[in-house]
């Protein structure tokens, strides 16, 4: 089908104001929240399941590419298009359909933002745990594309744990529905696998999450160490010994002097590190829990231990976390986040090899990560004008991800592969597993028009 | 079409505009974004077209990258999330700069007409501004405008003048003139010797705004001033892209306040505020007025800001009022003023402040955004209306009076009698209630 022949065709699906295609507006949809660029033929905003389904028919028919965009903040290239490809925006597909509290469970569209849903929920006493620090911005259907986690999925799961049901417009234009607000389904689990399939085995058009009450009640403090390795060592004591915080986030010494710097949120500067840690739940026993807690730390080396005593208090110590991504961000021009994930009990010694790593590739490394899940994030600051330092960010990033991989972890906790760690996916499988994963998509998308050309690297010698 | 780039004066700073890291974090605070979810409405969506302009992926020209620069609030409320400080407001004033000195740009003879009259014939002209502000308050006495209303014969008139009439308040009985006889009688001894920036919008319509910040201003022990011959502060000029006539009228300002000798220049304005701050980068290349410029912008202070660092003189009279405070964008995101009007309010016996929801939300007043992007304009407004009135608040406390009139013209048109009032105004009225006991 010749271009101007598909593009009246979508005209005939969607409404002007639905459609774009002029040369401005394209260029607002080649990037994500990374630094790769492809720019798209046009761009759709679905308002119905089946719009979604004549588009994804017509695709078929014109051999072009598709691929499902949220909010754009993906970090690893996961909503870029193919060139001249179609983009499908879910923006305006974001209603929350059902909150229904006795079920627990609501039922959304994909364009719903993470935080909308929260605030929604939040006058019934009820949330929806998974909590990326895009939350604000991104949208449902994002995070279930990558599979998102954040902060308190130590305690509570990463995004695939809290969805339960999905309506799936699958590539030959069929609408399949996959689970639901029951709590138990047979066959194939194929919600999961849908989950955190980065949106290429077919476009996600309603949701049916899991959502949990609010605690009643919740404690914060901050664990002081002079030593990395200590501080790391003691992440793995509290979980051993029986306690499961809500959250358990770490920060290293280059990270805090750069959060006192902007944030000011009272952290020691002369620290090697702190841990964040919180508990939530029923408030009786809840203060014992704490100071269990708080002595563990202090007999695991911790120099000092700050409980927060009034929300105003708790408030300044999360303002740290919160704003280090931002604090890093106001240094150089571009931040990398890396991700990668380890058992916890390895997180000592993988730490040290990734300061390691960079001191070889000269790049300075600021950590700040939810260590409850072994789920590293190495901040490395670069300018990406600089192609010579780029090459050195991305050469670290893969040695760091091999000692992950090494250490018995993965190379992405929650920012996924996309384009980014296409190839890195040969580091962490062997060849018959991801020929096994080919032939999944190959069943599901056998044209390859549903957002091709990521997660899966291509396997010399054919699938 | 052939690609055109940026040119001359007023080119967005490339190294500005590569501090974006297309992060997204801007996007849910963005009007537009909300309102219409599409990217080149967002602030990141804005700066990629910008970058592609400068980098001759995109022509100046592009009657595209007019429409969604100029649907731009400039409300700044990206900056204030913005992880990489980008400074978003002079990347959008120069790009809006450019667009205007480019014949071929995508504005409608209609938008032409209405920036040259407006923001070139009658706002630098102080005496031209009282001449239609008694045209149209005799417009308004003389029983026209009931007339007019009733006909709705603007509905059927091209451009947007039923839009504009309905935002038109009653205006003030007797225009503030920045004149010694408007001054309130010095204290004995003045503490502090302090110069009124009066502004264009409030000397006609908040008359009343401007005296009780003089009165404020006396009760608190400073000598008033008001020097006679400043104009408009250029804040509609330079967001709209005529920055030529914003520094005009900059530079007329600093000849009029260059004989006061005073410890602060006040201003009850935030947008007014906003502008008369960044003075000092309007006008960082003009060989005789940049370091005026800086002297003159460091002494600027908002009535808010400045009354917050005082002893504050407490206030005797209880007022038994509830009150909601709007952060005006320009107070907000712009000056990061945010606790000091809430701490004028809380300071007043009797007073109860009802926090609103998205209180730092903008209201789509933005300047003469109502004027040019009515329909969204609207659509902005109905967010925020629904904010304020689910405080069951009395009285709107804005400290803007582009957010006051925009905010008043809806709580009208919904037939509500909640009142809108400035921050100082109600301070005043507290000092002007007979002590409690």
């Amino acid at each position: 089908m010749q271009t101007a022949t598909w593009m009246r065709e979508l005209g005939r699906i969607f409404k002007p104001e639905d459609l774009l295609t002029s040369r401005a507006e394209m260029l607002v949809y080649e990037y994500d929240g990374t630094i790769f660029r492809e720019l798209p033929g046009a761009v759709v905003f679905p308002r119905t399941t089946g719009q979604v389904v004549e588009l994804v028919q017509l695709c078929r028919r014109a051999n072009v590419p598709y691929v499902a965009r949220g909010a754009g903040t993906g970090l690893s290239g996961g909503a870029i298009p193919a060139k001249n490809g179609l983009v499908v925006s879910f923006t305006k597909m974001n209603k929350i359909l059902d909150i229904d509290i006795p079920n627990r469970r609501a039922v959304v569209q994909p364009g719903v933002i993470n935080l909308d849903l929260k605030n929604a929920l939040q006058p019934y006493g009820y949330t929806y745990a998974p909590d990326p620090s895009s939350q604000k911005v991104s949208t449902i259907g994002g995070n279930l594309a990558e599979n998102s986690g954040g902060p308190h999925c130590f305690k509570y799961g990463v995004t695939t744990n809290h969805i339960v049901g999905l309506e799936v417009v699958l590539t030959d234009g069929q609408v399949m529905r996959t689970g639901g607000k029951a709590s138990k389904s047979p066959g194939y689990d194929l919600t999961g696998l849908i989950v955190g399939a980065e949106g290429t085995l077919g476009l996600v058009t309603e949701i049916t999450a899991r959502i949990i009450s609010l605690p009643e009640y919740t404690m914060t403090m901050l664990a002081v160490f002079d030593n990395l390795r200590k501080a790391a060592e003691t992440v793995s004591a509290i979980i051993a010994k029986g306690y499961t915080p809500a959250t358990l986030e770490m920060m290293d010494r280059n990270t805090i002097r750069v959060v006192e710097q902007v944030v000011k949120a009272g952290y020691p500067t002369d620290a090697e590190a702190v841990l964040l840690i919180e508990t939530d739940g029923l408030q009786d026993g809840q203060q014992r829990v704490m100071q269990d807690i708080s002595a563990l730390c202090r007999s695991s080396g911790a120099r000092e231990v700050r409980m927060a005593t009034s929300e105003a208090e708790r408030e300044l110590l999360w303002r740290g976390r919160r704003g280090a991504f931002g604090s890093l961000a106001k240094l150089r021009p571009n931040v990398y986040i890396a991700d990668g994930t380890v058992p916890r009990t390895r997180l000592p010694d993988v730490l040290d090899q990734v300061y390691a790593i960079g001191e070889k590739y000269h790049v300075t490394i600021a950590s700040v990560f939810h260590a409850g899940d072994g789920n590293l994030h190495p901040n490395i600051m670069f300018d990406a004008q600089d192609a010579e330092e780029t090459k050195r960010v991305f050469a670290a990033s893969t040695e760091i991800q091999k000692v992950c991989v090494a250490a018995g972890g993965s190379i992405t906790g929650e920012h996924g592969v996309g384009i980014e760690k296409r190839e890195d996916m040969l580091l962490q499988f062997t060849t018959e597993e991801l020929a096994l994963m080919h032939r999944i998509k190959k069943a599901l998308d056998p044209e390859g028009l549903c957002n091709p050309e990521k997660i899966l690297p291509v396997l010399t010698g054919g699938v | 079409m052939t690609i055109k780039g940026f040119t001359g004066p007023d080119v967005p700073v490339y190294a500005e505009i590569k501090d974006c890291i297309r992060c997204g974090m801007c996007l849910p605070t963005c009007p537009t974004y909300r309102e219409l979810g599409q990217e080149m409405d967002s602030p990141r969506g804005r700066i990629a077209l910008i970058k592609a302009v400068a980098d001759g992926r995109l022509s100046l020209d592009d009657p595209d990258f007019t429409l969604h620069m100029d649907r731009c609030l400039v409300c700044r409320n990206c900056e204030t999330v913005c992880p990489a400080g980008v400074n978003f407001s002079h990347l959008m004033e120069d790009t809006r700069s450019q667009i205007t000195r480019s014949a071929g740009n995508g504005r409608s003879i209609q938008e032409r007409l209405l920036r040259f009259v407006i923001l070139g014939q009658i706002f630098p002209y102080p005496a031209r501004l009282r001449l239609l502000g008694g045209i149209l308050r005799l417009y308004q006495r003389s029983g026209l405008q009931a007339l007019v209303r009733w006909s709705g014969i603007l509905q059927r008139l091209p451009g947007h003048l039923d839009s504009a009439e309905a935002l038109l308040p009653q205006l003030s009985k007797d225009f503030f003139l920045p004149q010694p006889e408007e001054m309130p009688p010095p204290p004995v001894y003045p503490i502090r010797r302090v110069a009124l920036f009066s502004g264009c919008i409030q000397s006609l319509i908040f008359a009343d705004v401007n005296r009780a910040t003089a009165r404020v201003l006396a009760h608190n022990g400073c000598q008033v001033m008001a020097p006679p011959l400043q104009v408009c502060c250029g804040a509609l000029h330079s967001h709209s892209g005529e920055t030529d006539l914003a520094r005009d009228l900059a530079r007329k300002n600093l000849d009029a306040f260059a004989a006061a000798a005073v410890d602060a220049i006040i201003i009850n304005a935030a947008g007014c505020g906003a502008m008369l701050k960044e003075y000092n980068h309007l006008l960082h290349d003009d060989p005789v007025y940049a370091a005026r410029a800086e002297e003159f912008a460091a002494k600027v202070k908002d009535i808010n800001e400045f009354l917050a660092d005082l002893p504050l003189v407490p206030p005797q009279g209880r007022l038994e009022w509830t009150v909601t405070y709007q952060d005006a964008c320009h107070l907000a995101h712009a000056q990061h003023i945010r606790e000091a009007p809430r701490q004028v309010l809380r300071s007043i016996p009797g007073l109860e402040l009802i926090e609103m929801v998205e209180a730092d939300y903008c209201c789509g007043s933005a300047g003469i955004y109502n004027l040019v992007q009515p329909e969204l304009s609207q659509e902005i407004l109905q967010r925020k209306l629904g904010h304020v009135i689910d405080t069951h608040a009395q009285v709107v406390a804005s400290p803007n009076p582009g957010c006051a009139l925009q905010i008043q013209s809806g709580l009208r048109q919904k037939g509500l009698s909640m009142r809108v009032m400035h921050p100082v105004e109600i301070l005043d009225r507290a000092y002007r209630q007979p002590a409690a006991n």
